[in-house]
C-alpha cells in the first residue's frame, strides 16, 4: 500500500531548469545552446509525446535522461532518482531511433546479456526472453545472428530489449521511423498495450497523427525551449485545429488563425 | 560485479567469433607446435634457440591479441553505437571499463594457457621433465604483464580518436619499455642536471614491463624464482593496472556521448 502510494505521488520523470550547452564548431562562438531552461513532468501511466523539429533539443534531452550527456545546469530525475545515477535506469526501457545491437550475438544471447545487467534471476530471465520474443514475433529467429536480420526485424529486437526488464517507463526515440505500415501498427499496438498495463511511455516522434492517437499529453520544443505543453484534447480545443497545425504554428511555419 | 562479468562474457564471445583472432591463434599454435617438436642432433644450444624463438612468437602474438582487442573495445562500442542501449541500462561507466578490461584479460589468459600448454607439452616430452612451477611462474608473470598492457591500451582508447593510432602508439610504448625501460636509470645517472633528473623521473614513473619477461627462466630451465618476488611483481602490476584503469575512468566518466 505504501509502495503504491509512493509510486503515485512521485513523478515518473522530472526535469527542472535543464540547460545543455555544447562546444560550438563555429568561429567566434564558444558554445552552442541545445536545451534552454526546460521544465517538464511526466506522471505515472501517461503516454507523453515529446515533439519538435529536427535540432529542437529532443534527443539532447533524452541523452541527458539516459546519462549520455551531462547537463550544464539544472536537474533531471527518473522515479525520484538523479539521472546521473545508473540505478535511475533500473526501471526504464529505451529504444533508440536506429538499431544499435551487437551483430555477433543472436537475439536470445543479446536479451540474456541485457537481462543479466538488470539482475533478473535466471528462471525468470528465460521466461521474460520467451515472453518478449513472442510479443515482437521473433521466436523462430531467436538463434540467428542479429547481423542476418532485416531492418524491420532489427527494430523488433530493439523493442524486445527495451521490454526485457518489464519497465515502468519506456523511452522511445522516434520508434516508428523507417518502419513499414505494418511495423508502425505493431509499435502502436505495443504502446497501447503498455498504456493499458499502467506503464508510462515517453516518446519523441515526427508522426504527429500517430502522436495524436496514442498520447495523453505532449510537449513541443523549439530551438531548445519548451513552447507548449498540455493534454492533446485541450490543445486541440484551444487552437481549434489538429496537432500537426498546432505544431506548425508553434514553430512559426503557419500563421495563427 | 554482476555487470562486470556480464560485459566480460560479451567481450570473450566477440573475440571467439572473430576470424582474425582465429588466424593469429591457429598460426601461433601451429608454429609453436612445429618449433617445439624440432630437435637437431640433441644439440642443447639449438634446442634453446628454438625454444627462445617459440616463446618470442608467443609473446608477440599475445601482445598483438591484447593490444588489438583492447584498442577496439570502447571505440567500436561508440562507432557501432551499441554503447547507447548498453548505458541506457543500469551500468556505470566504471563497470563498462572494468568489464571490458576483464573480458580482454581473461581472453588473453585463455590464449596464454593454450599457447604455453602446446609449448610445454612438446618441450617437456622431448626433455623428459616437466618444470610445472617454472612454467606457472612464466605464464603468471606474462598474464600480469598483459593486464598492465590492456589497461594502458584502454586508457589510450578513451584518449585517442582512432583505434589504429591507439594500437600503434601503445605497441611502440610497450615495446619501448620492454627494450629501453631497464636502461633509463643508467642513462639518467650518466646525464648531468635537469635532463638527468627528467630521465630518472621517467624511469620511476613508467611501469617496468621488462620485469615480467621470464622467457630465460623457461628457456634455460633455471630454478624457479622465490614466490615472494612473484607476489611483489603481481602487486606492482595490480597497482599500475588499477592506476591506469582509474585514469581511464576519469577521462571517460564525463565524456559526452551523442547519438
Amino acid at each position: 500500500m505504501a509502495t503504491a502510494y509512493i509510486l503515485w505521488v512521485t513523478m515518473v520523470l522530472e526535469i527542472k531548469d535543464l540547460r545543455v550547452e555544447f562546444p560550438s564548431r563555429e568561429l567566434g562562438e564558444r558554445t552552442k545552446l541545445a536545451v534552454d531552461g526546460l521544465n517538464l513532468q511526466v506522471r505515472p501511466g501517461e503516454v507523453f509525446g515529446f515533439l519538435g523539429p529536427n535540432g529542437a533539443g529532443k534527443t539532447t534531452t533524452m541523452n541527458v535522461l539516459l546519462g549520455f550527456v551531462n547537463a550544464t545546469s539544472g536537474a533531471a530525475s527518473i522515479f525520484g532518482v538523479d539521472v546521473r545515477q545508473p540505478i535511475a535506469r533500473q526501471r526504464i526501457g529505451y529504444l533508440p531511433e536506429m538499431t544499435y545491437y551487437y551483430k555477433f550475438l543472436n537475439t536470445e544471447e543479446l536479451l540474456r546479456f541485457y537481462a543479466r545487467i538488470f539482475r533478473i534471476p535466471s528462471p525468470e530471465r528465460e521466461r521474460r526472453i520467451d515472453a518478449v520474443l513472442q510479443l515482437v514475433e521473433l521466436e523462430s529467429a531467436r538463434k540467428r545472428l542479429i547481423k542476418t536480420y532485416s531492418k524491420g526485424m532489427q527494430q523488433r529486437v530493439g523493442l524486445a530489449q527495451a521490454l526485457i526488464n518489464d519497465p515502468d517507463l519506456l523511452i522511445l526515440d522516434e520508434p516508428t521511423s523507417g518502419l513499414d505500415p505494418l511495423g508502425r501498427m505493431k509499435v502502436r499496438e505495443i504502446i497501447q498495450r503498455l498504456k493499458e498495463q499502467g506503464k508510462t511511455v515517453f516518446f519523441s516522434s515526427h508522426e504527429l497523427g500517430e502522436v495524436e492517437t496514442v498520447c495523453d499529453r505532449v510537449a513541443i520544443l523549439h530551438e531548445g525551449r519548451l513552447r507548449v505543453e498540455g493534454r492533446v484534447s485541450d490543445l486541440v480545443q484551444e487552437y481549434q485545429c489538429n496537432l500537426e497545425q498546432i505544431f506548425l504554428k508553434i514553430i512559426g511555419h503557419l500563421a495563427p488563425a | 560485479m554482476n555487470n562486470i562479468f556480464a560485459l566480460a562474457g560479451v567481450v570473450i564471445k566477440e573475440l571467439y567469433r572473430r576470424k582474425d583472432f582465429y588466424v593469429l591463434f591457429v598460426m601461433t599454435a601451429v608454429v609453436s607446435l612445429l618449433l617445439g617438436s624440432v630437435r637437431f642432433f640433441n644439440d642443447d644450444k639449438i634446442v634453446r634457440f628454438i625454444k627462445a624463438a617459440c616463446l618470442l612468437l608467443i609473446w608477440i602474438s599475445t601482445l598483438v591479441i591484447a593490444i588489438t582487442t583492447a584498442a577496439r573495445q570502447i571505440p567500436a562500442e561508440r562507432e557501432s553505437r551499441t554503447i547507447f542501449p548498453l548505458l541506457a541500462k543500469p551500468v556505470s561507466r566504471w563497470e563498462l571499463i572494468a568489464g571490458k578490461f576483464f573480458g580482454c584479460w581473461l581472453a588473453c589468459g585463455i590464449t596464454l594457457v593454450v599457447f604455453y600448454l602446446f609449448f610445454g607439452l612438446l618441450t617437456s616430452s622431448y626433455e623428459h621433465h616437466w618444470p610445472v612451477a617454472t612454467f606457472f611462474q612464466g605464464i603468471w608473470m606474462h598474464w600480469v604483464f598483459l593486464a598492465i598492457v590492456i589497461a594502458l591500451v584502454l586508457l589510450g582508447s578513451v584518449v585517442f580518436t582512432a583505434q589504429s593510432s591507439n594500437a600503434t602508439i601503445s605497441f611502440i610504448v610497450v615495446v619501448g619499455i620492454l627494450f629501453a625501460g631497464r636502461h633509463l636509470h643508467y642513462v639518467g645517472l650518466g646525464m648531468n642536471g635537469f635532463g638527468g633528473e627528467i630521465v630518472t623521473a621517467v624511469y620511476y614513473a613508467i611501469p617496468h614491463l621488462e620485469w615480467y619477461d621470464m622467457r630465460d627462466l623457461v628457456i634455460h630451465d633455471w630454478a624457479q624464482i622465490d614466490w615472494i618476488y612473484i607476489a611483489g611483481a603481481t602487486l606492482y602490476g595490480a597497482l599500475y593496472t588499477g592506476l591506469l584503469l582509474g585514469l581511464t575512468w576519469m577521462v571517460f566518466r564525463r565524456k559526452t556521448l551523442t547519438l
